[in-house]
C-alpha cells in the first residue's frame, strides 16, 4: 500500500514538473504539405502574441525549419493556458524537385528547395519523436484523408500517447468535407476551421485548452 | 542463406517477399537498410509483418536524409489503415492482430501509385522505371 502510494506520489510529482506553468507544453502542428499549418500558426500567434511565426504559401514546402513560438498565452474561461507552438514542415516520405518546376522555379531553385524540404520533413520527425508534449494535427478537409502520411503520422502519435487534436482545415471552399476525416480517425475528436479566414476558431481555442492545459 | 541470382537487364518488377522471420532479431537501423537497398535498387518490398511505428518515424527520416535530386526521389508505402480501437483488443491480441502486424509495401516513389486504399484492400499501380 505505502509503496503504491509512494509510486503515485512520485508519478504526480514527475507529471506537475514536466507540465508546471513554467515550462510551456510545447506543442507540434503537424500534417502534411499545403494543409495550412503555418495558417494556422499565424492565426494562434496573431491572436494572441501579435507576432506571425513564419511564411505562408500555396507552393508546397515552404516551411522547411521548425519554428517555434514561445509563451503563447491563450486565455478561456478566465483561465490561461501557456503553450510553445512548434509549427513544423509537412511530412511526407517523397520529394521530388521537378514538382517545383511547375510554379515557375528555376532548376537551381527547385533542387535546392528540395534538399531543404527533406531536411525539413527529417527535423519534424525528430521533434515528434523527441520534443513536443502534444500535437496539433492540421488536415485540407477538401482532400482524401486517407493517405499513407496521414495513417502513418497518427499511429506514431499515438503510439507515444502525445494528446492529439484533429483539425479540419479549410472549410470555406466548397469541397470541404469534414465528415470525411472523421470517417478516417473515428478513434479522435476532429474539429473544423478555416485557420485562412479566422472560422470557429473559438472552438478550436477551447479545444487546446482543454487538450493541451 | 543462398541467393537467387537476378538476371541482368530483364525487363520487369523485381519483388522482395520478406518473412516476418526474416526480420525478427533485427535491428531498426538494420530493418531500414534492408527495405531501402531494396528499393533504391528499384524493387518493390513486400514485408510480411510491416514495421512498428518507430520504425517508420525512422524510415521517414533515413528516407529523406538519401533524396537526391535525379536519382532517388523517396519511396511509397502502403498498409492498410486500421483502427487503433479494434486492434488493441485483448482478443485482437491474442489473435496476433496487433498494430504492428500489418502487410506493408514500400517501393520506389517514382514506380509504385496508390489508385485505392481502404481498411481492406490496397490497390497499386506498378511501373517499370
Amino acid at each position: 500500500m505505502g509503496l503504491l502510494t509512494n509510486l503515485k506520489d512520485s508519478i504526480s510529482r514527475a507529471a506537475s514538473t514536466l507540465f508546471s506553468e513554467e515550462d510551456p507544453k510545447r506543442i507540434g502542428i503537424y500534417g502534411p504539405p499545403n494543409a495550412g499549418k503555418t495558417t494556422l500558426a499565424n492565426r494562434i500567434a496573431r491572436d494572441w502574441t501579435g507576432d506571425a511565426v513564419g511564411p505562408e504559401s500555396h507552393i508546397p514546402h515552404e516551411t522547411r525549419r521548425a519554428r517555434r513560438k514561445e509563451n503563447v498565452e491563450i486565455e478561456r474561461d478566465g483561465k490561461t493556458v501557456t503553450i510553445d507552438i512548434v509549427d513544423t514542415p509537412g511530412v511526407t516520405t517523397k520529394v521530388d524537385y521537378t514538382e517545383f518546376l511547375d510554379h515557375d522555379m528555376e532548376k537551381d531553385d527547385a533542387v535546392r528547395r528540395s534538399r531543404e524540404a527533406t531536411e525539413g520533413v527529417a527535423e519534424a520527425m525528430h521533434w515528434l519523436r523527441e520534443d513536443v508534449d502534444g500535437v496539433i494535427y492540421v488536415l485540407d478537409s477538401t482532400e482524401d484523408p486517407f493517405t499513407q502520411v496521414n495513417t502513418m503520422l497518427i499511429g506514431i502519435i499515438e503510439s507515444q500517447d502525445l494528446p492529439v487534436l484533429i483539425l479540419a482545415n479549410k472549410i470555406d471552399l466548397e469541397e470541404s468535407s469534414v465528415q470525411r476525416i472523421r470517417n478516417a480517425f473515428p478513434q479522435h475528436e476532429t474539429t473544423p476551421l478555416s485557420a485562412l479566414e479566422g472560422d470557429n476558431m473559438d472552438e478550436v481555442y477551447d479545444k487546446i485548452a482543454e487538450y493541451f492545459g | 542463406m543462398p541467393e537467387a541470382k537476378l538476371p541482368e537487364d530483364e525487363d520487369g518488377v523485381k519483388i522482395d517477399l520478406i518473412s516476418a522471420q526474416r526480420m525478427d532479431g533485427k535491428t531498426t537501423m538494420e530493418k531500414i537498410r534492408l527495405i531501402l537497398d531494396g528499393v533504391r535498387e528499384g524493387k518493390i518490398v513486400i514485408l510480411e509483418a510491416g514495421l512498428t511505428p518507430d520504425e517508420e518515424s525512422r524510415l521517414i527520416e533515413v528516407t529523406m536524409t538519401e533524396i537526391s535530386p535525379d536519382e532517388f526521389t523517396g519511396v511509397e508505402i502502403e498498409t492498410y489503415p486500421q483502427s487503433k480501437a479494434d486492434d488493441s483488443s485483448l482478443l485482437g491480441r491474442l489473435m496476433g492482430r496487433e498494430e504492428t502486424k500489418k502487410l506493408t509495401v514500400i517501393g520506389p516513389a517514382n514506380q509504385i501509385e496508390t489508385l485505392h486504399k481502404d481498411e481492406t484492400l490496397i490497390s497499386a499501380l506498378v511501373s517499370r522505371k
